[in-house]
């Protein structure tokens, strides 16, 4: 199986590993997620009526409004937050929001993540060090 | 991140442990962002309630508000005492407005536990402005003002048209800067990064709030969070043109700042707004564009039949107010369908001295304030089909409803109202 390793900056410490869920869609918080069961919900996404809950989520960033942090915070608290996330485009919003979501992740990378990892790979994040390492599906 | 002494005094806990909970996330925050250091700030805006369901239960079962701050602006499971603000804060809009509870479908209770929330909030030295457009009930930043404000349609606005400097904040920034009067010194605090990135060319004229709102629509999808600058205005917008633009710019992408050349403050000239940046893309806005926007605001809509019609997002302006009053005036809003008006409650009171607010009771419309329909999640039992004037409204209403909904503009939505069809279209 191929392995390829990302390297990048560390936003939240931590180390987790799961499956990725990748969309080339931004997302926004409220208006755009249910927290309650980490589904996306905004009309024109990719994703929409699909669940991050558990995943390794890849996106290029966050988009809409200001309650995208204490989205992702209820839908940690409710057990549906990604259990990590690799992004592209810094915010305030995905900043803050993967602050309170306590999960491990990983920006400013050496290569496009987008790119490299496809829905369904297994996809180790370590925080603390920017190391994201993809295995390959199939 | 560099700590200032008093910073390093709050994170030692020096000043009690919720300021040390604040500085700590704060800390956290910063570091995620790659910033090296905080600002001072002296007017925040931000939320601390507890209006959602979820909210509420996390109240009631962890030990009342002091937990909700804890968790929920703190981050911190942990519940400590939470002390009055140290800085200047304001209250953003709420998730129901009490006076309206019935027709809103909140229970008793709720309605209880809102009014005790709003009590606990004041109690903390906040200002309950209840909106999401304090700039136009005076909270209005100065220019170059430091700030920490939560609420992206407003934000886009104090950067943009008013020149005051703040990051789109979320709850939990927004409550720690409220202890503290600290907030990363990152993006729009700092020259640079205000200045613009996309050259947007204006092959039309932009004339109404929706027209306004449409352009916002369309450049945000196109421009997502970077700053716009805008050529080829011909009638400079007022307020309420401005607050519809940037609040679908904000919502269609997560614009925070843009420049309208010879009419924003930081936009004397082209090459102000872009200093020494060369734009990494240009586009023209004309007649295509504006078809393309109208189309993705009004996608989720099929049924002619209007049930509900929402106007006031962001709030309405008592000039607005009284634009739909002159629209209203003296006919009554069709037996299938309701008209819900939303304005801050300050402004309501200036609506009530002005008889607008009779104006519209007397055609069986309803004035609101302190909420929305999409925030507060509050819509007429049984609705099927809005219609709404906000491509922002629009945007997120159908998402988090499951309902359909029109865009149009100010007079195609009353219209629905008076005869609960829609009838509207692009001129």
């Amino acid at each position: 199986m191929t392995k390829i390793v990302l390297r990048g900056r560390k936003v939240v410490g931590g180390c987790a590993e799961g499956e990725a869920l990748v969309t080339k869609d931004r997302i926004s918080g409220w208006g755009g997620i249910d927290p309650r069961s980490g589904t996306v919900i905004e009309t024109r996404h990719e994703l929409r009526g699909i669940s991050f809950a558990g995943k390794v989520l890849v996106f290029p960033g966050a988009k809409g409004s200001s309650g995208w942090s204490s989205q992702f915070h209820v839908a940690r608290l409710a057990g549906k937050a990604p259990i990590a996330m690799v992004f592209n485009e810094m915010t305030t919003k995905i900043a803050l929001g993967a602050v309170v979501a306590h999960a491990p992740s990983v920006t400013d990378f050496d290569q496009d993540t987008l790119q490299v990892i496809e829905t369904g790979d297994w996809v180790k994040v370590d925080g603390d060090n920017g190391l994201v390492e993809v295995t390959k599906k199939g | 991140m560099k700590l200032a002494a008093d910073e390093q005094a709050m994170l030692d806990g020096k000043q009690g442990k919720a300021k040390q909970k604040a500085m700590d996330l704060l800390v956290r925050y910063g570091e995620a962002l790659g910033a090296e250091r905080f600002v001072d700030t002296n007017n925040v805006c931000g939320t601390v309630g507890a209006s959602t369901p979820f909210l509420r239960e996390y109240s009631s079962r962890h030990g009342g508000m002091d937990a909700v701050f804890s968790e929920f602006n703190l981050d911190s499971a942990e519940v400590v005492e939470i002390p009055k603000v140290s800085v200047y804060s304001s209250h953003l809009q709420q998730g129901i407005d009490p006076e309206h509870a019935e027709r809103q479908g909140i229970a008793v209770e709720i309605v209880n536990f809102h009014r005790k929330g709003e009590a606990y909030a004041a109690g903390l030295g906040l200002q309950m402005l209840n909106t999401c457009a304090p700039y136009t009930v005076g909270n209005v930043p100065a220019l170059g003002e430091h700030c920490a404000w939560m609420e992206s349609s407003a934000v886009i606005y104090i950067n943009s048209v008013l020149g005051a400097r703040t990051n789109a904040e979320g709850r939990e920034s927004a409550g720690c800067a409220m202890l503290t009067g600290k907030i990363p010194y990152w993006g729009y605090h700092i020259d640079e990064n205000r200045l613009g990135t996309h050259h947007v060319e204006l092959g039309i004229e932009v004339e109404s709030t929706a027209d306004w709102g449409l352009l916002g629509y369309y450049i945000g999808e196109v421009v997502q969070d970077r700053v716009p600058v805008i050529t080829g205005v011909k009638h400079a917008p007022d307020l309420a043109r401005l607050k519809h633009f940037g609040a679908a710019a904000a919502s269609s992408g997560g614009v925070e700042m843009y420049h309208l050349v010879g009419i924003t403050p930081e936009a004397p000239t082209l090459e102000a707004a872009f200093g020494r940046k060369q734009p990494v893309m240009r586009f023209s806005y004309g007649k295509a564009e504006r078809r393309k926007a109208y189309e993705r605001a009004n996608v989720t809509a099929k049924n002619p039949n209007v049930d509900f019609i929402m106007l006031g997002c962001p709030h309405y302006t008592l000039e607005q107010i009284g634009d739909v009053c002159r629209l209203l005036e003296g006919k009554r809003v069709h037996e299938n369908s309701e008209l819900w008006i939303f304005t801050p409650r300050q402004t309501k009171l200036l609506a009530d001295q002005k008889g607008y607010s009779k104006i519209i009771a007397d055609a069986g419309a309803h004035l609101m304030s302190d909420t929305c329909s999409a925030l507060g999640r509050v819509i007429p039992k049984g609705t099927k089909v809005a219609a709404a004037d906000s491509a922002k409204q629009s945007h997120y209403l159908p998402a988090i409803m499951g309902i359909e909904c029109w865009f149009g503009t100010t007079a195609d939505c009353v219209d629905a109202a008076l005869t609960g069809r829609w009838s509207g279209g692009l001129e």
